[in-house]
């Protein structure tokens, strides 16, 4: 086992890249561009032939070229630099708005223009025919850019922003098919969970701005990693709730319980948001405030490390007793997330970054190709696919180049990244975490051929007769397919290590472990854990049973029970948290309300107007008389004729109330 | 020309914007009641031409010099007891006058199709211009008495539009024996319960007249009070009393029952101005009136207004949550959201100020669009009712996507005004004037924090059950209309209003921040 390490100096970092000129400069371009897209497709994109897609796709594709270019002017010469403009004072507080261009926002740049352009071509057959088809696209354009705006935040109110209406994009999309109460609740669900964490964001936000007196992130990092007193103070309490906000978005246990139910949208949203890219904001936020964490608030990392963890553990079991075939991705998302954390929690920024690159490609793969057995076979459910792969080649080639990847088979994209992280674990000297993340790999091969078999191995069990869906659908997945495999390449240690270098290139260095050569150890625990996941599920669902009834091989009850309930945890959200909030607190506030103050007020009232009664009878030839026949005569003009007294009684109540209300008034002034 | 411009700028300009509307109504009692047409026109017309001014005066403001009275005048009034017609604006009031006289504006041009029983746009018409010149009014006397004649001069316009064109069910009552009408029993409570308060408030304007040297006068009292003329048990006496005026109108928690009653009563229009005005004088008082010469008091006060202002969230948020009625819902919002504008003005720093500043435009915008179109649907629909609606965006598309928009503003959107009000308040409440008890503004804010998710809950929740889904079977078949063009002209611009203070808070905060740093340094030091 022999490791080399070299330690990336601030000063080092920083001294290699340019300010990125022009395109750098214009870079809001692509930031703006789908906000106005999204308008011109709510007032003109029915009317088109496209029905609206064009101008999405236009954009999306826009969003992809500006993107290549500064990817390759970052690969060249290294660009990093910020640009801020002002849109309000509060107090000493400057509120901006801006743009960040550098290593680590050009990789989501990237990321975001690729999947999103190879998603929006594909979602133009796919949901041809669909209903609010135009909606979609615009809801679809929104998020890319409200995406946008939370990758290239150089404040972190902009980024709160960009985290809240990335939220309102993905209700918006799970609920599309909201006709159904569960697509909308599912929907409500995703938002309701994310703002629970933001609450946490919020405050984390709020704590770090007024410790240091300003919102700009740059600003933030230098005053934590310059040993300035104020930050350290809070450092512990703001990273940890920021973490809770990370928690939310990138789905980490427990609040990972929107992400399953999220699978309600229509699966290209599933890949672009739910798989690629809004999930994985969290793992952004984790690494734009790294030299924040990694400095003075490296206690608060050891937290992220153990949720990270838990969850990738967690989630992984869940998927193995699904039917339904994207709540399988759906917990993998959750599972690999958990590996993107985790990798941050033991401080490998490179290493997090590393495999949300390589799983946003291989994940939208899958999520795609998910939607074109869908496509034809119109179910989620496993049990009523099969034999898929001689119906469906492409998709399944190119789903298998998927499986392949994320299982971390090499040399195919997962492979890398998942080890990296390993190594990581393994290098820092967390022995337990280790075996815990290898045991993950171990499940996620497992689940992810069980996947395979069953959808694309045995009997077809299903109705009708699928075929492979259209070019249009799967020309992304070949794409996709070429990234799943090769996107791993260009983090290879002691060969070539450009993704490092990429993502580093930013104001704020990194200092960080890079390993040089492999780590044999953690690369043949994970590879052997694989091979083993794989070859186990084969065993289980090939050689000594079928895909049709291999679970029945393995339904430990009460485990499969426990899992199939996914650990009660939503259950125990809505007995304990949701149902006494909305029924048992909602409802004595409403009867307090009405009951106790309303009444109070309404006994106030009658005493009011019994005390009237006595005044009023006594002065009744009066000047207080007068006046209420005044205020009468008034309201007569006025309500003409509808009356707005009836009867006489009433009037008379009024004026006894009045009364009353005007002595019990200079009662109390007299006592004042 | 010149001269004309300089008459405008000494005081003639926000005079025009204050009285315009009542005189307009006293000239439109003069129109025969059939000429309906002309009414509206002629109504429409003034509140145009006001707004205009309203707009020439913020082009005459001076926004660097916005911590000052301006564009305002002194003249002699009661002379016998020392108050004046003293008027004037400064960076806090300009927005909160803009709003006042633009969302005139919409409610009239909505109130030209869509007037509940017994329509009569006579009457209708000329109690929004009274009522206007009230809003305007408050927004711009610096004159206790001023203030006070104008404060109460809203009382009876929207006392009669709630009992007049208001909700006619008979129901029963918590207290009463009898049944009583919905509308007669809310409009009571309203006019009783704000006076009530007043009656109080302007006790606490006397106790600082004679106690200060015989003024009335704000920018004077301001004075005084910052140099400490007003302390010890009458101050804490007077601060409580007009506490108790402004935080009726607020609603704050636990004075605010008038409040779900009165809305959900009222007519369309008197709802949104109710809303989007009417809530706003209290928390104004606040800014204007109690904290600057009373400042010691306030921070005496600020951690009990803190702790009920985060009450009012939590409690407003829970008891939307339990409403079938979709104006009652969006009424009790507004104790929650108010909630949020005390909360920052508790803080007494420049940013919770200026949180509750552009709170109460937000508000203004967001909630007055939300009891347009909650109260076009109950006219559509003849029921308020949740539980029967349902697949609104089906029947009425256009009014469902515009409830879908304007309930992701209601619950804080970032990017949509109702953000900075929220978040700044927080922000203001997490750290608040040093000296003040910082676990209960951390408290506060915390549960504030947790007001936001709340928030979001019955919002969606409200989403769901009346937007989303198939429409019920009663609605199949049934002539529905869609929002027309005067609703569509009356909503659309506080969409864009909406979007543009979210996405550019300059808009607010470029007239407030100024003033809102003098008014804390001189009040506060801070």
């Amino acid at each position: 086992m022999v490791v080399n390490y070299n330690i990336n100096l601030l000063a080092e970092a920083k001294a290699s890249y340019t300010d990125g000129g022009i395109f750098a400069e214009f870079a809001w371009i692509i930031v703006v561009l789908p906000f106005l897209a999204a308008l011109l497709i709510t007032f003109f994109g029915k009317n088109l032939p496209l029905k609206g897609a064009e101008i999405a796709l236009g954009s999306v594709f826009f969003i992809f070229l500006y993107s290549c270019i500064l990817f390759y002017l970052n690969i060249t010469k290294g660009v990093a630099s910020e640009f801020f403009v002002n849109v309000g004072s509060i107090g000493s507080f400057q509120i901006e708005f801006g743009w960040v261009v550098d290593g680590l926002s050009i990789m989501m740049y990237f990321v975001v223009g690729t999947v999103s352009l190879l998603v929006f071509i594909y979602a133009i057959n796919y949901m041809e025919g669909e209903i609010r088809y135009t909606f979609f696209f615009t809801s679809l354009t929104l998020f890319a850019g409200s995406m946008l705006v939370l990758v290239s935040a150089p404040t972190l109110l902009q980024l709160l922003i960009g985290w809240e209406l990335v939220g309102v994009c993905s209700y918006l999309l799970i609920g599309h098919y909201w006709e159904e109460k569960e697509n909308s609740s599912a929907a409500m669900k995703a938002f309701i969970t994310n703002k629970v964490a933001d609450v946490g964001l919020m405050i984390g936000i709020i704590i770090l701005a007024l410790t240091t007196g300003t919102l700009r992130i740059s600003e933030i990092l230098y005053q934590a990693t310059h040993d300035y007193e104020a930050i350290k103070s809070v450092a512990y309490i703001a990273g940890i709730l920021i973490f809770i906000g990370a928690m939310g978005k990138s789905a980490q246990f427990p609040l990972h319980v929107w992400l399953p139910d999220a699978m309600a949208g229509p699966t290209p949203v599933s890949a672009l948001m739910h798989a690629a890219t809004m999930v994985t904001a969290g793992v952004y936020l984790l690494g734009r405030l790294f030299p924040f964490y990694q400095g003075i608030a490296h206690e608060a990392l050891d937290v992220v490390l153990i949720f990270g963890v838990i969850t990738l553990f967690s989630a992984g079991l869940i998927a193995i007793v699904q039917d339904d075939l994207k709540k399988v991705l759906a917990y993998s998302t959750v599972s690999q997330l958990g590996y993107m954390v985790t990798a941050m929690g033991s401080g490998a920024y490179t290493a997090g970054l590393f495999h949300l690159w390589t799983h946003a490609f291989f994940k939208a793969l899958l999520f795609l190709g998910a939607g074109s057995v869908i496509h034809a076979v119109h179910t989620n459910n496993m049990s009523e696919m099969g034999g898929l792969r001689k119906e469906m080649p492409r998709t399944f080639m190119t789903f298998i180049i998927g499986t392949v990847a994320l299982a971390g088979l090499p040399p195919l994209a997962g492979f890398f990244s998942k080890d990296e992280i390993l190594a990581s674990l393994n290098h820092e000297g967390h022995n337990f975490f280790f075996i815990i993340a290898v045991a993950g790999a171990f499940i996620t091969a497992f689940y992810m051929t069980r996947a395979v078999l069953l959808t694309f191995y045995g009997e077809y069990r299903g109705h009708g007769h699928p075929h492979e869906s259209d070019s249009m659908m799967t020309t992304p997945l070949m794409v996709l397919a070429f990234f799943a495999a090769v996107a791993g390449w260009v983090n290879i240690p002691g060969i070539y290590t450009g993704f490092t270098k990429w993502v580093t290139t930013r104001k704020n260095g990194i200092i960080e472990h890079h390993p040089e050569s492999f780590d044999y150890f953690a690369l043949f625990s994970g590879l052997f854990a694989g091979l083993a996941g794989i070859g186990l599920a084969y065993y289980i669902y090939q050689v000594i049973s079928n895909p049709e009834n291999g679970d029945e091989k393995i339904k430990f009850q009460p485990v499969w029970r426990v899992l199939e309930n996914k650990y009660y945890l939503d259950d125990f959200y809505f007995k304990y948290i949701v149902d006494p909030i909305k029924i048992t607190f909602a409802k004595s506030v409403d009867k307090f309300n009405t009951e106790i103050l309303d009444r109070f007020i309404n006994n106030f009232g009658n005493v009011a107007s019994f005390l009237g009664r006595i005044v009023y009878d006594k002065l009744d030839q009066g000047g207080i008389d007068k006046a209420l026949n005044l205020t009468s005569t008034g309201t007569d003009t006025l309500g003409s004729k509808v009356k707005l007294i009836q009867t006489g009684k009433t009037q008379q109540y009024i004026m006894y109330f009045l009364t009353g209300v005007i002595v019990i008034s200079v009662l109390v002034l007299l006592v004042l | 020309m010149t001269s004309i411009l300089e008459t405008f700028s000494n005081g003639l300009g926000i005079s025009l914007v204050v009285f315009l509307p009542l005189v307009s109504a006293v000239f439109i009692l003069f129109i025969p009641k059939k000429q309906e047409f002309l009414i509206k026109i002629a109504t429409l017309g003034s509140s145009l031409v006001t707004f205009g001014l309203s707009l020439i005066v913020a082009y005459q403001f001076d926004y660097d010099n916005a911590h000052m009275f301006q564009l305002g005048n002194k003249l002699t009034w009661i002379e016998s007891i020392n108050s004046n017609y003293e008027i004037g604006i400064d960076g806090i009031s300009l927005p909160l006058l803009l709003l006042s006289t633009f969302i005139s504006v919409l409610a009239i041009i909505y109130s030209f199709e869509h007037l509940p029983e017994p329509v009569n746009p006579k009457g209708m018409m000329s109690l929004i211009l009274i009522l206007e010149t009230g809003m305007n009014g408050t927004f711009v006397a610096l004159d206790l008495i001023l203030f006070f004649v104008f404060f109460e001069l809203v009382l009876l316009p929207m006392y009669f539009m709630i009992g007049i064109w208001g909700d006619r069910t008979v129901r029963s009552v918590a207290g009463f024996k009898n049944q009583i009408e919905t509308r007669l029993y809310a409009s009571i409570k309203f006019f009783v319960f704000t006076l009530f308060g007043s009656a109080f408030m302007l006790l606490g304007f006397l106790g600082l007249y004679f106690r200060g040297s015989k003024t009335f006068s704000i920018p004077e009292l301001i004075e005084l009070g910052t140099s400490g003329a007003f302390t010890g048990t009458f101050a804490t006496l007077v601060f409580a009393v007009l506490f108790l005026g402004f935080a009726v109108k607020v609603p704050m928690w636990p004075l605010h029952t008038w409040l779900p009653d009165a809305h959900t009563a009222a007519p369309t229009v008197g709802s949104v101005l109710l809303a989007a005005i009417l809530l706003k004088l209290g928390s104004y008082g606040f800014v204007r009136i109690a904290l600057p010469i009373l400042p010691e008091q306030a921070k005496a006060w600020a951690p009990a207004i803190a702790i009920l202002a985060a009450i009012g969230i939590i409690y407003g948020s829970l008891a939307c949550l339990a409403q079938t009625d979709l104006k009652r819902l969006i009424a009790f919002s507004s104790v929650g959201h108010m909630g949020f504008v005390m909360l920052g003005i508790s803080s007494l720093t420049s940013i919770g100020i200026n949180a509750a500043m552009i709170g109460m435009v937000a508000h203004g915008i967001i909630t007055g669009l939300l009891f347009f179109i909650s109260g076009s649907m109950a006219h559509t629909y003849h029921t308020r009712d949740m539980d029967r609606l349902g697949g609104n965006m089906k029947l009425l598309p256009k009014t469902g996507a515009l409830l879908g928009f304007t309930a992701m503003a209601s619950l804080g959107l970032p990017g949509l005004a109702g953000f900075w009000g929220e978040f700044m308040a927080l922000l203001g409440a997490y750290n608040p004037l040093p000296g003040l008890n910082i676990t209960v503004f951390r408290t506060s804010m915390v549960a504030g924090a947790i007001g936001t998710v709340l928030t979001a809950g019955y919002l969606l929740w409200m989403l769901q059950r009346v937007n989303l889904g198939e429409p019920k079977e009663e609605w199949i078949g049934q002539d529905l209309h869609d929002a027309d063009n005067y609703e569509l002209a009356a909503w659309i611009p506080l969409v864009i209003l909406t979007v543009l203070i979210g996405i550019f808070p300059k808009l607010i905060f470029g007239s407030t921040n100024d003033a809102v740093i003098s008014l804390v340094t001189k009040a506060f030091g801070g």
